[in-house]
């Protein structure tokens, strides 16, 4: 945490997108997170996957609930769209606005308090009906803002700072996404940027209801031994399944890989997720398969990473309820009100 | 990459680009933070310890410090070092009182310096307060030097040379002015237990081409014609004047004869603009003062007309640089240029003069008539005899001169108290938390993105008047302030404990310029490469950790540091602290305090 906003000193070769901006253009006020929060590196991440993507920040809209997490749309994208909304309640807010207007970028920011307890039931609703939109979960496994308890998705057994040893089961969002329909599914950690970039560029560029869930360690309260959302629990668990390239149509393919070694993705619009295998041979299109793999490593102690599921060709709420092309906004008046003969026709139709 | 080695105090030097820029190694950001304090007394302090000329070096400091700026990479200029300097000395109280006293008992040994430049004003200085009984040997009326003789008092005023001198005369020097030194042997007979040669390169190079003899009356050499100015000798000269050479003698030349009647007055150089030997701030002034300057022009021929000097004739050449890079002018086959004139001045350079040194009395010259000497230890080979400044090692600069200065000193000293020469003092380095709180530092940490200030100066109408008239102003405290603000503070070094680091990516996160990377180690062409912002400036170190719990290296990349400390500020664990690096250079005589 710090007082000073970040120089705006810049060299003259900084390197610029194909907008022209610079990643600095992405980034937004600086954080009030405590220093060293797995947060301010998802935002960090998030800054570098837009920048990467040449997304203009004025086509997305930034949601969020209550909680340290859902403070940080504030530290990123800067110039985009963007409200915090009722705790628990943004999936609700974020599905209005999508159909309201589909041409914007959606991107809910939560946390497990704000997506796991108050707001599961909406967690729920949203990923079941396919909204387009890239859902994070900034997973820290405590309440941070009101000092430390467990939350609903600490882990059994796991201590808190104190000394106190979790009785409750924990809640699985990335189980619960995978059996509710999410169409692109994956888990990172904030500490791993490596990973965690390429999965949001994926989940930015996914038609359908993209879920990461990134465990965030929380410095203050839950980095301690005995926690297994701390930084050295995570990196002495991690078990990725696969390590994710984004390849833009625009791109060239520069990279090589071994045959065998590498499982192709084509997404709906045309960009290319190209998946190394790590490991065992894991099938990231077979959500049966993905879902018993996790409940497996679950049980060893593992915590499973990558993109564990996509589903290529699914299909969004817009196309579900058959909704106009056209953002709401962009329709005119004799399209939004098309006058009394219309009314009456329809009200014929009814009798 | 090995690891760094920040115990080595080249490391943490290096870094603070000014400083290790300096000759003198003077601890730049050091005496800008107490500029920007109101602490002018002490900034000033800090650098009459390392430069000896502050007020001096302060207006006509040849500045290396400022190429090397930092702040140059990252905005559009560096921070006007050389003019704060000048703060310091314009707004300082009186610090008689904080100089150091010489010794009432002397240690009984006599050292002539000769020469009352800056060079031979440092030994003074430096061997005074430790005891030595010095005599300083000049055939002027006045200490000074070619600081007094050559820089025009528009730019140098005789009281800021007055002051500083008698500061080092008031140490009980002993001085021999109007005293010309015809024979070395003769004064190593004297029985001195070392002699200091600090006599400069006091002869200007003429331009030997035909009409030079017939027209001489109205072709002066370029330094002997400013010294006759700068003691009231000449006081005007012709409408119409040529100066040749592109060196910032030419560019005094020039100015000095547009403020004594010359209202034509052109610079002509044989070198390309940029290629000039002068300082780009002296060719600006010039060109300020509406003098054209004229390049790729060789000097042919003077033309006169029985005697009387009519004009100078130019071949036209052009740059072309052989495989080796080395530049020839060759001529481009178009006409000659003829130039009307009534005066020329010619500052094409110039050349050390040491008739007065028998070449039978062991002290041995090299091809090129320059002594031979230890390039450290400024040592000849007759033991006893040191040089230092323009005399050592050819022209350079007063800065140059104050550092050899100071390391003859050292070799004298080391020589009278038969100590090894060659074996040189360390510098007393220092390196500590500036920490204070979890947002507080001891220095300003917030960096200003404000562009450089522009230093007030007279009118131009009223200084090209009076050729003694000072034309810049200096800053006052407000500009002074801000200006002293656009410095990075770079020697407030981003020290890193890869024992505690979480790995958490804060630093790498919150840093403005991404110059910090975790990564895994490699070579060292290869890990530049692959820095989240390439490394590209090679001269500018990587800072490079032990291996961390994940098998990666945290590197940072020197170059673009703005030491802001937000790295620190966002450390979870302390893993970064900001710590103030200070390294005085070794004088002989620097520890002994007033009595």
């Amino acid at each position: 945490m710090t007082y000073l906003a970040k120089p705006r000193l810049l060299l003259a070769d900084a390197p610029k997108n194909a907008l022209g901006y610079t990643r600095r253009d992405y980034e937004g006020a600086i954080s009030t997170l405590c220093a060293g929060c797995g947060h301010d590196s998802i935002s960090a991440a998030l800054v570098q996957a837009c920048f990467d993507l040449d997304i203009e920040p004025h086509r997305v809209a930034k949601l969020s609930g209550i909680g340290c997490s859902s403070k940080t749309p504030d530290y990123f994208l800067g110039n985009s769209h963007g409200l915090n909304t009722v705790h628990g309640r943004m999936p609700s807010v974020l599905t209005g606005a999508a159909l309201a207007n589909r041409d914007l970028i959606y991107l809910g920011v939560s946390g497990d308090g704000d997506s796991a307890s108050i707001g599961i039931g909406q967690f729920a609703h949203v990923m079941r009906r396919g909204v387009n939109m890239t859902y994070i979960v900034e997973n820290n496994g405590v309440y941070g803002l009101t000092k430390g308890q467990f939350s609903a998705t600490t882990d059994l057994g796991s201590k808190n700072k104190r000394g106190v040893i979790n009785s409750d089961s924990p809640i699985d969002l990335v189980a619960l996404a995978l059996q509710l329909g999410a169409s692109y599914v994956a888990r990172s950690f904030s500490g791993d940027k490596e990973q965690l970039i390429p999965l949001l560029k994926g989940a930015l560029r996914h038609r359908g209801a993209a879920f990461i869930d990134v465990i965030s360690p929380c410095v203050t309260f839950n980095n301690h031994p005995g926690s297994t959302k701390s930084y050295d629990y995570v990196r002495e668990h991690n078990e990725a399944v696969n390590r994710l390239d984004v390849i833009l149509p625009r791109d060239t393919i520069t990279a090589s890989y071994a045959a065998g070694t590498v499982r192709r993705v084509v997404q709906h619009d045309g960009s290319v997720l190209h998946l190394r295998k790590v490991g065992d041979d894991y099938d990231p299109t077979d959500r049966i398969e993905a879902m018993n793999h996790l409940h497996e490593r679950h049980a060893l102690g593992e915590i499973v990473t990558g993109l564990l599921y996509v589903d290529s060709s699914a299909e969004d709420l817009h196309r579900h309820l058959n909704t106009v092309e056209k953002p709401l906004n962009k329709l005119g008046d004799a399209y939004l009100c098309p006058g009394s003969k219309a009314l009456d026709a329809l009200n014929a139709s009814l009798r | 990459m090995k690891p760094t080695d920040i115990g080595n105090p080249e490391y943490f030097h290096k870094v603070v680009d000014c400083q290790w820029a300096c000759p003198a190694h003077t601890p730049v950001p050091e005496y800008i933070r107490m500029i920007a304090a109101g602490r002018y007394s002490d900034a000033y302090m800090v650098n009459w310890r390392s430069n000896v000329f502050p007020g001096i070096l302060g207006r006509v400091c040849d500045r290396p410090c400022e190429p090397a700026c930092r702040r140059a990479r990252v905005d559009k200029e560096p921070v006007a070092i050389c003019r704060l300097k000048r703060v310091a000395a314009d707004f300082k109280d009186d610090i008689k009182d904080r100089l150091p006293q010489a010794p009432v008992k002397k240690n009984g040994k006599r050292i002539a310096c000769i020469g009352g430049g800056p060079a031979s004003l440092t030994v003074a200085r430096d061997l005074a307060v430790l005891g030595y009984h010095i005599t300083v040997f000049d055939n002027g009326k006045t200490a000074g030097g070619m600081m007094r003789s050559q820089i025009p008092k528009f730019r140098l005023p005789d009281s800021v040379i007055d002051e500083e001198c008698d500061y080092i005369l008031g140490l009980g020097v002993e001085t021999r002015f109007n005293h010309w030194v015809g024979s070395l042997k003769n004064l190593l007979a004297e029985d001195w237990d070392a002699v200091f040669v600090g006599t400069g390169a006091p002869r200007g190079r003429d331009a030997d081409v035909p009409g030079r003899s017939e027209a001489a009356a109205n072709i002066h050499i370029g330094i002997d014609w400013l010294s006759s100015v700068a003691f009231g000798h000449v006081t005007k000269i012709a409408k119409r004047v040529i100066v040749l050479g592109g060196g910032n003698t030419a560019m005094d030349c020039c100015r000095s004869a547009r403020r004594m009647g010359g209202s034509d007055v052109k610079v002509v150089v044989r070198s390309g603009y940029e290629e000039m030997k002068a300082s780009p701030w002296e060719k600006e002034e010039a060109v300020h003062e509406g003098i054209p300057i004229l390049n790729f022009l060789v000097p042919k021929e003077f033309t006169h007309d029985s005697g009387k000097l009519t004009g100078v004739l130019f071949e036209k050449v052009r740059a072309e640089y052989d495989a080796k890079g080395r530049r020839n002018l060759v001529p481009t086959g178009e006409a000659d240029v003829h130039m009307e004139c009534d005066e020329v001045l010619v500052a094409i350079g110039q050349e050390n003069s040491f008739t007065w040194i028998e070449r039978d009395i062991g002290l041995e010259f090299d091809k090129w008539g320059m002594p031979v000497l230890d390039p450290k230890t400024l040592q000849s080979t007759l033991p006893r005899v040191f040089f230092g400044g323009d005399a050592a090692l050819g022209p350079k600069n007063i800065i140059t001169a104050v550092a050899q200065g100071h390391e003859a000193a050292i070799s004298i000293d080391s020589f009278c108290g038969g100590r090894d020469v060659a074996k040189r003092l360390p510098p007393m380095v220092n390196l500590v938390s500036q920490k204070m709180g979890i947002h507080e530092w001891s220095y300003d940490n917030q960096v200003s993105e404000e562009g450089r200030k522009k230093v007030p100066m007279k009118s131009l109408e009223s200084a090209l008047k009076n050729i003694n008239l000072e034309l810049e102003l200096g800053f006052d405290p407000r500009l002074a302030l801000a200006e002293a603000e656009r410095c990075l503070n770079c020697d407030i070094q981003t020290v890193f404990v890869p024992k505690i680091c979480i790995e958490c990516d804060a630093c790498v996160d919150i840093c403005p310029t991404e110059c910090i990377t975790f990564t895994r180690n490699g070579d060292e062409a290869e890990l530049r490469g692959r820095l989240k912002a390439p490394a590209t400036n090679i001269d500018q170190a990587l800072y490079v950790s032990d291996t961390l719990k994940t098998s990666r290296v945290m590197v940072k990349d020197e170059n673009l540091c703005l030491h802001c400390s937000l790295c620190a500020e966002r450390c979870p664990t302390g893993a970064w602290d900001m710590q103030k690096f200070l390294l005085d250079v070794a004088h002989a005589g620097a520890e002994v305090r007033r009595t």
